[in-house]
């Protein structure tokens, strides 16, 4: 056994000597101290880690079988659609694969949304953090962009036509706009060009982009430290050993805690994976199952859900504005409603960090964005009518009031004094 | 504020209104019926599969719903020679366009392309396929309630015979077929079952592996929730 | 495993079990990933077992069928052929066949299930190249004065006899494989199924 020991401790020295192993451990996991005081709200930063994971390794089996082709095969069915079903039936294993990768998509959002929701409540975009969280706002988009040149590939009627309303968003640019969109989709419609290059991004340009934001938003973390739910830094009291009072090593504690947080996951995971793969419609549209047809749009196209709050913003616009049309400022305002998140680490003026520690005021625009946020994204699944499209702009201006009031209602409002040490809840 | 409050509660409310409604009647399950699948499947390789294709299905993959390789060859193979061969159709998609007005779409995802709000592909299959009514103002001499100004001519007709649509937008069996209407609709929901089945093979696979994965990884939430409860023991 | 105070036995038995569970699910999840790579229906279906028609093979003549994209030959050998193959037993490296290179039928003097008919996966056994017929005897062969009939592989110069053997000291470490087979009839053979149902 020690003998064992000491070999292992000598290789473990050959490695150090030439790579900083031992180092990086101790930064990044046994010697990095979190607040101890973490609740619910902090799995869901490993549980994206795990949905990338799952994501990453899934994809790469899919692409195995599946061929970006909008040919038609010769019992007339596109061939990346006969593809897809190619790997629902005749690869061994291929179904559940399949619905892991379709099913992750959805739970990515879901386990961004919740991790940037977090972030909110709790103030983790305040100074000092302000870089993970332009990091994480960077990556939250390349994941709209991901899942957006994936979305195509199934090559189903949904696939298409969400595809061409989107590349004609660009359209809407004055002057370069509909140069822009041909140019996206190399052709004059959505066309086996479009879907190739798609194809191209989705398995490699954007990941790659993925995987080096992620790796910077850890780093940054791990440089400044995590925030916690009172909004407390704990590297302001430390112990005589130089150690964070209220800190504990990230291991073994939180990857124990985490490891809890990552089976629930799995289950809930696994009850959409395995009885309600299509999650009644919201994840994988009933339409898709149609393959694309240039000549017949569905009679009611909708985004995916996870779009459908940004995509309410779009259809809300409605009102030309100095000479340029609607459908500009749509596309703006629907772009905008996506970045605007990046300013909050300025647009926050409160004293506080943690809605613990939060006045009224804020916490009502809070619950009124978070309504607004909802009533978007259910109003985005269904067709507009004068009625929805006049709730939509109410909703939209709530949205946008919440950013651009924060400087003055955050500064107003009345918090309740920070604690020194993080509390136990 | 308090207008745009009112407003947000009422969203719901408003966003309910307006959507034609389309009513479906459920189909019966059969997904683990296999002699009704067995059945499904000859009446559809007998009636369907002349005009539509199963492309994507092999007939080999009958072997899910009890059939033998050798009961596969003696009798449903029809458009093929091999049961590891998918069911194709012989008829050319330019001349089914110039015959139809419109190729006869692909069936074997059929059941999970026609889900809606109103109902689960299966119930749609199964109103369509017995609401069909005689319209002579449609060239083939037929309309369907779900799906108006269908392309298809009701194929089944000989079975269920004819109805029409009377004044009260109900539909009246006006000339009886060879089979009753229980009888029908009893044979359609084999159909549909095995249309079902088609969609996805692998969901009676996936449902029980379900199963088996859950209670796994019951057991080891409990195992892994008594190892963070014992190490976090020191820090509270 | 000791039990002293430094080690926390309740916590090492709750880590060695979730590890151990964790690792099942590990397990359990590369399964499908791995076995996806195996060959789909649509490849199974592609190596179905083929039928060849041998009516119209002459003796001495070969014809070549596909199976699972491989050429599978069929040689009607004639008795001269038959006989030359004791002749050569001290040349070959296998001349009983003790490797399992065929089916247990076709372990025998001819390698096949009727003498004449030989049926053999035209695919060398060192690097997967097609070997070419050299049906030619003797000098006349371009291989020895002694040839007496068989295969010759371009790659890397394995000989075969005429009952798919290899001979000695060449680069093939085995004999040709002989496919699972059977005769429908008297002309007609399935290559890749046998009364096995292999």
């Amino acid at each position: 056994m020690s003998a064992t020991n000491t070999k292992m401790q000598k290789l473990l020295t050959w490695v150090d000597e030439r790579f900083p192993l031992t180092s990086s451990w101790k930064a990044h996991l046994s010697e990095y101290y979190a607040p101890k005081n973490f609740n619910f709200w902090y799995f869901f930063g490993s549980l994206a880690l795990l949905v990338l994971v799952i994501q990453i390794v899934t994809g790469i089996f899919l692409v195995m079988h599946f061929k970006p082709d909008a040919s038609v095969n010769a019992s007339g069915v596109p061939v990346a659609f006969a593809s897809v079903e190619y790997i629902m039936r005749d690869v061994p294993w291929g179904w559940l694969i399949r619905y892991m990768h379709s099913t992750g998509a959805s739970a990515f959002f879901i386990v961004v949304y919740l991790h940037m929701f977090r972030g909110m409540i709790y103030g983790s975009y305040r100074k000092p953090r302000e870089l993970i969280w332009i990091f994480g706002m960077i990556i939250f988009l390349c994941l709209m962009a991901e899942a957006f040149f994936g979305y195509l590939l199934p090559w189903g009627q949904m696939s298409y036509w969400g595809a061409q309303v989107i590349v004609n968003l660009f359209s809407a640019i004055p002057f370069i706009g509909p140069d822009l969109s041909l140019w996206l989709r190399g052709d004059y419609v959505v066309g086996d060009a479009t879907l190739n290059r798609f194809f191209a991004f989705h398995v490699i340009a954007v990941p790659l982009v993925l995987v080096g934001l992620v790796v910077a938003h850890i780093i940054a973390l791990h440089e400044v430290g995590s925030n916690n739910p009172d909004g407390v830094e704990i590297k302001k009291k430390k112990g005589a050993d130089g150690i964070p009072l209220d800190g504990i090593p990230f291991h073994p504690y939180y990857t124990v805690k985490d490891i809890v947080g990552v089976v629930v996951f799995l289950m809930v995971f696994s009850i959409v994976i395995f009885f309600m793969p299509e999650a009644g419609g919201y994840f994988i549209e009933a339409n898709n199952f149609f393959p694309a047809d240039p000549l017949q749009t569905p009679p009611h196209i909708a985004p995916v859900w996870y779009f459908t709050p940004f995509y309410s913003i779009l259809r809300a616009v409605t009102y030309p504005l100095f000479g340029i049309d609607a459908k500009f400022w749509g596309v703006v305002a629907m772009g905008a409603s996506a970045i605007i998140f990046v300013f909050l680490p300025w647009l926050d003026r409160s004293p506080a960090k943690s809605i613990r520690y939060r006045g009224p005021i804020y916490k009502s625009f809070l619950a009124a964005f978070l309504v607004s946020f909802f009533t978007l994204g259910y109003l985005g699944v269904l067709p507009p009518t004068p009625a929805r499209t006049l709730v939509s702009q109410l909703c939209a201006m709530v949205y946008f009031a919440f950013f651009l009031l924060m400087p003055v209602y955050s500064s107003i409002d009345k918090c309740k004094p920070e604690p020194d040490r993080v509390t136990e809840k | 504020m308090k207008k745009i409050f009112t407003a947000l509660l009422l969203a719901p409310i408003l966003a309910f209104a307006g959507g034609a409604e389309l009513h479906l009647d459920r189909a019966p399950d059969r997904s683990n019926d296999k002699a009704a699948l067995q059945n499904g499947a000859k009446i559809f390789v007998n009636y369907c599969l002349n005009c539509h294709s199963a492309s994507y299905m092999r007939y080999g993959r009958l072997k899910d719903i009890g059939l033998t390789d050798q009961q596969i060859k003696d009798n449903l193979l029809f458009t093929a020679d091999k049961v590891g061969e998918p069911m194709r159709i012989a008829m050319r998609r330019a001349d089914a366009r110039a015959w139809f007005g419109a190729a006869p779409p692909d069936l074997t995802v059929i059941a999970r392309a026609r889900s809606s709000e109103f109902g689960s592909g299966a119930d749609w299959l199964y109103t369509y396929l017995r609401t069909f009514y005689r319209d002579e103002e449609r060239p083939t001499g037929w309309n369907n309630v779900v799906f108006e100004n269908v392309g298809m001519p009701h194929v089944l007709w000989e079975l269920q015979g004819d109805q029409v649509m009377g004044e009260d937008h109900k539909l009246k069996l006006v000339r009886p077929g060879q089979l009753t209407p229980q009888k029908y609709d009893d044979m359609v929901a084999d159909l549909v079952g095995f249309l079902q089945y088609m969609g996805e093979p692998a969901a009676n696979t996936r449902k029980s592996l379900g199963w088996i994965v859950l209670i796994f990884l019951g057991v080891l939430l409990v195992f892994a929730y008594a190892l963070k409860r014992n190490y976090w023991k020191d820090i509270h | 495993m000791s039990c002293d105070e430094k080690v926390d036995c309740g916590r090492r038995r709750l880590l060695v079990a979730t590890a151990a569970l964790g690792g099942v699910a590990g397990v359990a999840t590369v399964v499908p990933l791995v076995a996806s790579m195996m060959p789909s229906e649509r490849a199974k279906a592609a190596g179905a077992p083929v039928e060849a028609d041998i009516s119209k093979l002459l003796p001495g003549q070969m014809m070549t069928v596909e199976w699972r994209g491989k050429p599978v030959w069929i040689i009607n050998r004639t008795p001269e052929m038959l006989a030359s193959l004791k002749k050569i037993d001290d040349k070959v490296s296998d001349p009983n066949s003790d490797k399992p290179m065929q089916p247990d039928y076709c372990k025998n003097e001819t390698r096949s299930i009727k003498p004449d008919i030989l049926v053999a996966v035209g695919i060398c056994t060192h690097l997967g190249c097609s070997p070419s017929e050299r049906f030619k005897t003797g000098a006349e062969s371009g291989i020895d004065p002694d040839w007496p009939g068989g295969f010759f592989c371009p790659c890397h110069g394995s000989t075969f006899d005429l009952a798919g053997r290899v001979y000695k000291s060449k680069p093939a470490p085995d004999n040709l494989e002989i496919p699972p087979h059977m005769y429908l009839g008297d002309a007609r053979i399935v290559i890749g199924e046998d009364k096995t149902g292999a």
